[in-house]
């Protein structure tokens, strides 16, 4: 929801990135307030999944140029761990497996690594689990996950709710997802968009990355943004997305050179 | 009957210093102590082995099979004979007690039986776990002990010269045992000694049950552990083994595990190798029957300036058997890890489903691993394959933690401990897998 004058979370201002020395994003702006939800779009290798490891703090994404404001503060002289204990959240498009470490315990060490860093007492086992059993009920997840190793021998859906579980736990104040509704099928996308609904408040905002229109009917975006080249070209409302869907992205970029 | 073992002749072994090498083997046979009474009927045996050590050297790193492990610190260690009235107390091993082998076990201090560390009280008829030294009487052991392929390799034949006594666990046709047996080596690493530990395992026709066996110390210290266990597995016996090696940081580990199976029977050994300065475990596996099962899996972590090496093979003989392994190595510091892994398949072995991965994560630089498939299949119509990976850990997966809150060094441990457990899970013993689990993982922050 679009409120005048409420808290800018995110500034993004002519933002440059290479990866293995390959520059992928080239100047790239975006602003993100409280409250609202932005869709981003665009063709394969424009840039999106870049645009959000930069923002969550990947080693391997050298930022080069241009600046990153989040709440105020310069983002991009935080560590990934604190910017996922100062309030940012990435969903994976594919989360890792890891064998060994049960769902619980890893959620656990997850939430209280940021209730540590915000000055908050650690929640010990059993509170932890009474807070969990709540969480749950937003994906509607099967309690039995939380005995398994994180993320092992789950279906793509499995992995998917997983990760909005642990956004629901850490309660973020910017939730990027990037592609969270590849690999869904109809029920899965149901529930985990009902979940992301859930969880979205006047205080936070979220950045959906996808490639499918689908994914915004469930989820209604105030801002629709367009990537080509590695910077954002067009902005729109959720009827841009629907446009993208009838007529594809050809157009835009013919657009864009006429403006030119 | 193919032969695994690589059996070197003196001729054989680097010129320059093949004196002190030989040497060097006849000092180690001049450390052992005199059969027991009991033992006796052993003599024969032990002067025909003692007969061949005298023809025999330390291999030096010019024989293929110990080309990147070398033995040199070794011959520089000065061992004296083993202390044979070391006094040890229930606490002292308490922390390497198996809970659900309470009383099913043997204790071995510095390669000698303990009877009062040791409990048997609670195996049923039918299933006899004791020391050679009471057992030998029993017959039956004659046409199994010293008698597997590869008995004639050098540690093999100075472990058969020199051992005073072991371990025997002997199941009975049909048996069931639904408790584990541990059975477990413990250095005192008090003085620079060499040990013997001998096992003789004989799974009758029908028979099933677990076997631990474990290596510990209970001080750093030099010493050097020689053992051999030999598994004799009938028609359609199973036996999982796990075989963990824990041994101190400075001391020598060679192991020989051998395993004979007949038709239809299946042999699982998980083997976790994380001590010693120089340890090599060979492991040989003879399918002599169709329609049997192996599965190895293994585990190496090491650090600082350890060498640890893996030598496995698997020998198929007849139609219609399979083996699945998988070997990881966690290499950190200056660590080397060595793995070879032979599987022989020969034309009369067809339909063979032989799998073989080694995967290997490098934790520093300076970490090193050596790993080499060693496939010879003459049958042609047999499924067999084999991979091998060298990584470090992924930047994406530790991003994901990091993303998570969690600190990149904390991040790094417990995706160091997931690749672990992959193997530690297939332990089918809870409270040695969580033993186990806790070592190789994080502490709590």
């Amino acid at each position: 929801m679009i409120c005048e004058g409420s808290e800018v979370i995110l500034s993004v201002r002519d933002l440059t990135s290479d990866v293995d020395g390959i520059q992928i994003l080239k100047g790239l702006n975006l602003e993100v307030k409280a409250g609202e939800i932005h869709a981003i779009m665009g063709p394969n290798g424009s840039g999106k999944s870049t645009f959000s490891k930069v923002l969550a703090g990947h080693p391997d994404y050298v930022v080069t140029g241009g600046e990153v404001t989040y709440l105020g503060q310069n983002l991009l002289e935080l560590e990934a761990e604190d910017r996922s204990r100062s309030g940012i959240f990435l969903a994976f498009q594919y989360p890792i497996e890891i064998p060994g470490v049960s769902n619980l315990d890893f959620l656990r060490v997850a939430y209280n690594s940021k209730r540590k860093f915000a000055g908050l007492d650690e929640l010990d086992t059993f509170d932890f689990e009474d807070l969990v059993q709540q969480k749950l009920d937003v994906v509607q997840m099967n309690p039995a996950f939380l005995d398994r190793s994180v993320n092992e021998g789950f279906s793509g859906g499995e992995k998917k709710r997983n990760e909005i579980l642990q956004m629901a736990l850490l309660e973020p104040k910017l939730a990027i997802l990037d592609e969270t509704d590849s690999g869904l099928d109809i029920d899965a996308l149901r529930i985990v968009s009902a979940g992301v609904n859930q969880l979205t408040t006047p205080d936070n905002a979220v950045v959906l990355i996808t490639h499918y229109q689908r994914l915004l009917d469930y989820i209604v975006p105030d801002y629709v943004h367009v990537m080509e080249g590695g910077r954002i070209v067009t902005t729109g409302g959720k009827e841009l997305a629907l446009e993208l869907e009838e007529r594809g992205y050809t157009w835009i970029r013919e657009e864009e050179v006429a403006a030119r | 009957m193919i032969e695994l073992s690589t059996v070197s002749e003196v001729g054989n072994v680097g010129l320059s210093n093949k004196g002190d090498r030989a040497l060097y083997l006849q000092e180690l046979l001049n450390l052992r102590v005199p059969l027991q009474d009991s033992l006796i009927g052993l003599q024969v045996m032990r002067d025909r082995a003692t007969a061949r050590v005298q023809e025999l050297a330390i291999p030096s790193t010019r024989e293929e099979a110990w080309r990147f492990a070398d033995l040199t610190p070794l011959l520089h260690a000065e061992l004296q004979p083993v202390d044979v009235h070391p006094t040890l107390g229930f606490p002292h091993i308490k922390p390497f007690i198996v809970a659900e082998a309470v009383s099913s076990r043997l204790v071995f201090v510095n390669g000698i039986y303990d009877p009062a560390l040791s409990a048997v009280d609670s195996l049923p008829d039918g299933v006899l776990v004791t020391n050679l030294a009471t057992a030998v009487a029993f017959k039956q052991l004659s046409p199994h002990l010293a008698q597997q392929p590869g008995a004639e390799e050098v540690f093999t034949t100075l472990n058969t010269a020199s051992f005073t006594d072991g371990a025997l666990i002997w199941v009975d046709k049909d048996q069931v045992v639904d408790i584990p047996i541990q059975i477990l080596y413990v250095s005192t690493a008090t003085q620079p000694a060499i040990a013997h530990p001998r096992c003789l395992v004989i799974a009758q026709p029908g028979s099933k049950f677990t076997l631990i066996e474990e290596f510990v110390a209970l001080h750093e210290g030099i010493y050097f552990t020689n053992s051999v266990t030999e598994i004799v597995i009938s028609e359609s016996a199973e036996v999982n083994h796990t075989r963990v090696q824990q041994d101190s940081s400075e001391a020598f580990h060679i192991g020989k595990t051998v395993a004979t199976q007949a038709q239809n029977s299946r042999y699982t050994c998980n083997a976790i190798s994380l001590g010693g300065k120089l340890s090599r475990h060979n492991l040989e596996v003879y399918q002599i029957g169709e329609q049997t099962d192996t599965v190895l899996n293994g585990l190496t972590m090491i650090t600082g300036d350890q060498v640890s090496d893996t030598h496995s093979a698997i020998a198929f003989t007849k139609p219609h058997s399979t083996s699945h392994q998988i070997h990881k190595c966690i290499v950190d510091d200056h660590a080397h890890a060595i793995f070879n892994g032979r599987v022989v398949v020969p034309k009369a072995a067809q339909l063979t489903n032989a799998g073989q991965l080694s995967k290997t994560l490098l934790l520093s630089p300076k970490a090193r691993v050596d790993t080499k498939p060693q496939l010879e299949i003459v049958a042609d119509n047999v499924k067999c394959s084999h991979g091998a990976t060298v990584s470090q850990l992924d930047n994406d997966e530790v991003f994901y933690l990091q993303s998570r809150g969690i600190d990149e060094v904390r991040s790094r441990q417990l995706l160091t401990y997931a690749f672990a457990y992959e193997v530690i899970d297939q332990i089918p013993v809870a409270s040695l897998k969580d033993r186990l689990s806790a070592i190789a993982r994080p502490p709590q922050p």
